[in-house]
């Protein structure tokens, strides 16, 4: 008799590993790789995570995966105009990088796929705790992506757009960048497509002494697409990184963001909105280091939630013991505008310095009837009246972010979001 | 213009009665104050003639144009021409107040079947109507209302609408909170609004604003209803003698 008895797999975890088997050949990677690939199955082999693991609570990944689409080499993706124009474009269309881009001065780019292949990327393919399922498929299938150095001292005057764009089939991608000291860019992480895809996105930066980096994670996949990404950020002394995250689609979206702030000074803003409609279900996870004295952190999250939506926030923030004089603050506010929405926030605090300031508040609410009022009362109708008041719930987050042409960016990305949803 | 009839109204939460069986004619082109002490229904009233759903009127119509706007939502009666100037603007962050202008004057349009503005033409006359009311037009670049002190608030008030050019004027409390100089201005932008087609109806509880805007009748409100009616001159008396001569009477 089995006393050990697995589950019995399901669906998506028996076609997960069976497209390991057949992709194996094409995996680019030295021995060091491949070994990461094999670690990264064996994970996948035992299990995708249940709401019994902490940190996959609000999302049984296991349960809701329902299905895994084979790869697709037939599809065809094909690069878009950027959020702001002018921005340099690093398009990766199906999973693959582009062989030519426009030199930008400061700023040199590698394909994945060579950096798998000798085996210099291997390092940073460890998952970064047991319960990491979107870093251990996407280590196992990584294929491509690119791989961004920008030069110390470098000022890039256009946001570099990193297009991940997906036709259906799987695609797994990773994007690694490092910011040199005293460095300063915008970059725009865009995530759509058009098929019923299985979509693995692992982004890894790492920003030098006193560089400033504001990221734009736009993520816009259709409400066929499961979306699995993850943001990880190392953050140098003096280093100064805003994170803006805007879901606005996919059918099942987790996006991780893991921030450590490994230098003084170092200072992290989060601002994430959550436009969530349809039957979809939308997690933000985010768990946020602060590992070294004097450092920062604000996190802001607006969700609005329409139809059958589900959406999630957890914010982790942890203090370690010589953080010292660690300042973060967390908000995370909902609009629910169905009765059939729901959304779950939790945020925890894990401290373990005894001088520092950290708090966080939640809270739901419907639109201000007195708002209502007082819009309806210049004669505008009531749809249009509701309308201004759920963008203006979500564009507040926006405008922080103070660059007029990033904020009108966003801004149309949402307007995008409410034609077709409003 | 404006008539109401043996008007009844409560509360919608806790069924308190506020209005109970009030009468009152505006004529077009005449200004009326309305005037009263504390907790009369003053607000109440405004409130209720621009829609708020917290408020159930119980009996009784309110006619305007000879039609009962009872049934209209306040988007349909502000299109209608009548227009709140209200005693504590809301503050909405996120709306820009340039936006929310351009939004309400296109709406309003919509609904009269007109085009929407051309930017430069909307832009132009926003520009005028800020400039007349000593308005800084960076203070149209924040969100809506958000930051403004009280004075700017009711400037605002005005400036939506002189922009928005209604047939029923209703300011409530317009005065309170100015400082004599805004006042004036405020008062100015009111008195070149002043036309044969169009009422306006000043709900205060001091004399002071009727020396600027000067009414051609004037009425006292007490629990619910107009007790007394006059010209300007029952302003002069009221100031004079505080409300409990008037109230005294009605007894």
């Amino acid at each position: 008799m089995n006393m050990h008895a697995t589950p019995q797999r399901t669906l998506a975890e028996t076609a997960l590993i069976d497209a390991f088997g057949e992709r194996l050949s094409l995996l680019p990677g030295d021995g060091a790789v491949m070994l990461k690939r094999d670690d990264a199955i064996e994970a996948i082999k035992s299990g995708l995570p249940t709401r019994r693991i902490e940190s996959w609570h609000y999302t049984d990944l296991r349960r809701l995966l329902t299905s895994v689409p084979d790869f697709d080499p037939a599809a065809v993706a094909k690069a878009i105009a950027p959020i702001v124009e002018g921005s340099s474009v690093l398009p990766v269309l199906n999973g693959v990088s582009s062989a030519k881009w426009a030199a930008v001065e400061g700023v040199t780019v590698q394909r994945l796929s060579e950096k798998l292949t000798d085996g210099s990327i291997a390092p940073g393919l460890d998952s970064y705790g047991s319960d990491d399922a979107i870093g251990a498929l996407n280590t196992a299938f990584v294929a491509d992506g690119y791989f961004i150095d920008i030069a110390d001292g470098a000022q890039l005057d256009k946001p570099l757009e990193l297009q991940n764009l997906q036709a259906g089939g799987q695609t797994h991608v990773r994007l690694a960048i490092r910011v040199g000291a005293g460095a300063n860019a915008v970059i725009v992480e865009r995530q759509a497509g058009e098929g019923a895809a299985l979509v693995s996105s692992v982004s890894q930066l790492l920003l030098g002494e006193g560089a400033e980096v504001t990221w734009l994670v736009v993520q816009e996949q259709p409400d066929t697409a499961t979306h699995l990404a993850q943001f990880k950020a190392h953050l140098g002394k003096n280093s100064k990184l805003t994170l803006f995250v805007m879901n606005a689609g996919g059918k099942l979206v987790r996006q991780e963001v893991v921030v450590k702030t490994t230098g003084e000074g170092a200072d992290f803003t989060l601002r994430g909105i959550n436009l969530l409609a349809g039957d979809t279900h939308t997690d933000v996870t985010m768990v946020l280091d602060h590992a070294v004295p004097h450092t920062a952190s604000t996190e802001v999250i607006r969700n609005v939630v329409t139809g059958r939506a589900r959406g999630v926030f957890q914010g982790r923030i942890n203090v370690h013991q010589y953080a010292q004089k660690t300042n973060a603050k967390m908000a995370c506010n909902t609009l629910l505008l169905s009765d059939d929405g729901e959304f779950s926030t939790k945020p925890e605090l894990e401290i373990f310095a005894d001088d520092v300031v950290c708090g966080h508040g939640a809270t739901v609410t419907e639109i201000d009837h007195s708002h209502l009022f007082y819009l309806m009362a210049r004669g505008i109708d009531e749809k249009t009246a509701r309308g201004l008041l759920v963008k203006a719930f979500v564009a507040e987050v926006i405008e922080e972010l103070d660059d007029e042409a990033i904020v009108e960016a966003l801004e149309a990305r949402l307007d995008n979001w409410f034609v077709a949803h409003g | 213009m404006l008539e109401i009839k043996n008007l009844h109204a409560r509360i919608v939460d806790d069924g308190t009665e506020i209005i109970r069986g009030l009468n009152l004619t505006v004529r077009a082109g005449e200004v009326a104050a309305i005037m009263g002490p504390n907790g009369s229904g003053k607000s109440t009233l405004s409130y209720i003639l621009a829609g708020r759903e917290d408020y159930e009127v119980t009996e009784g119509d309110i006619l305007y144009n000879g039609q009962s706007i009872l049934e209209m939502d306040p988007a349909e009666r502000a299109t209608a021409g009548i227009f709140l100037a209200f005693q504590y603007p809301m503050e909405i962050p996120g709306v820009a107040t340039m936006e929310f202008l351009k939004v309400a004057m296109n709406e309003q349009r919509k609904a009269r079947g007109q085009e929407p503005l051309k930017i430069p033409e909307f832009l132009k006359r926003v520009k005028e109507a800020a400039a007349s009311l000593n308005m800084d037009m960076t203070m149209l670049k924040r969100p809506l209302n958000v930051g403004f002190s009280g004075g700017e608030k009711k400037r605002a008030e005005i400036l939506q609408m002189k922009l928005l050019e209604p047939k029923l004027c209703v300011l409530d409390e317009t005065d309170s909170g100015l400082d004599i100089d805004a006042l004036k201005i405020v008062a100015d932008g009111v008195n070149t609004l002043r036309s044969p087609d169009r009422a306006i109806v000043v709900i205060t509880h001091y004399q002071r604003l009727l020396q600027y805007i000067v009414p051609d009748t004037v009425h006292v409100l007490y629990r619910g209803q107009v007790i007394k009616s006059g010209d300007k001159s029952l302003a002069l008396d009221l100031e004079a003698n505080g409300y409990a001569g008037v109230i005294g009477q009605a007894a």
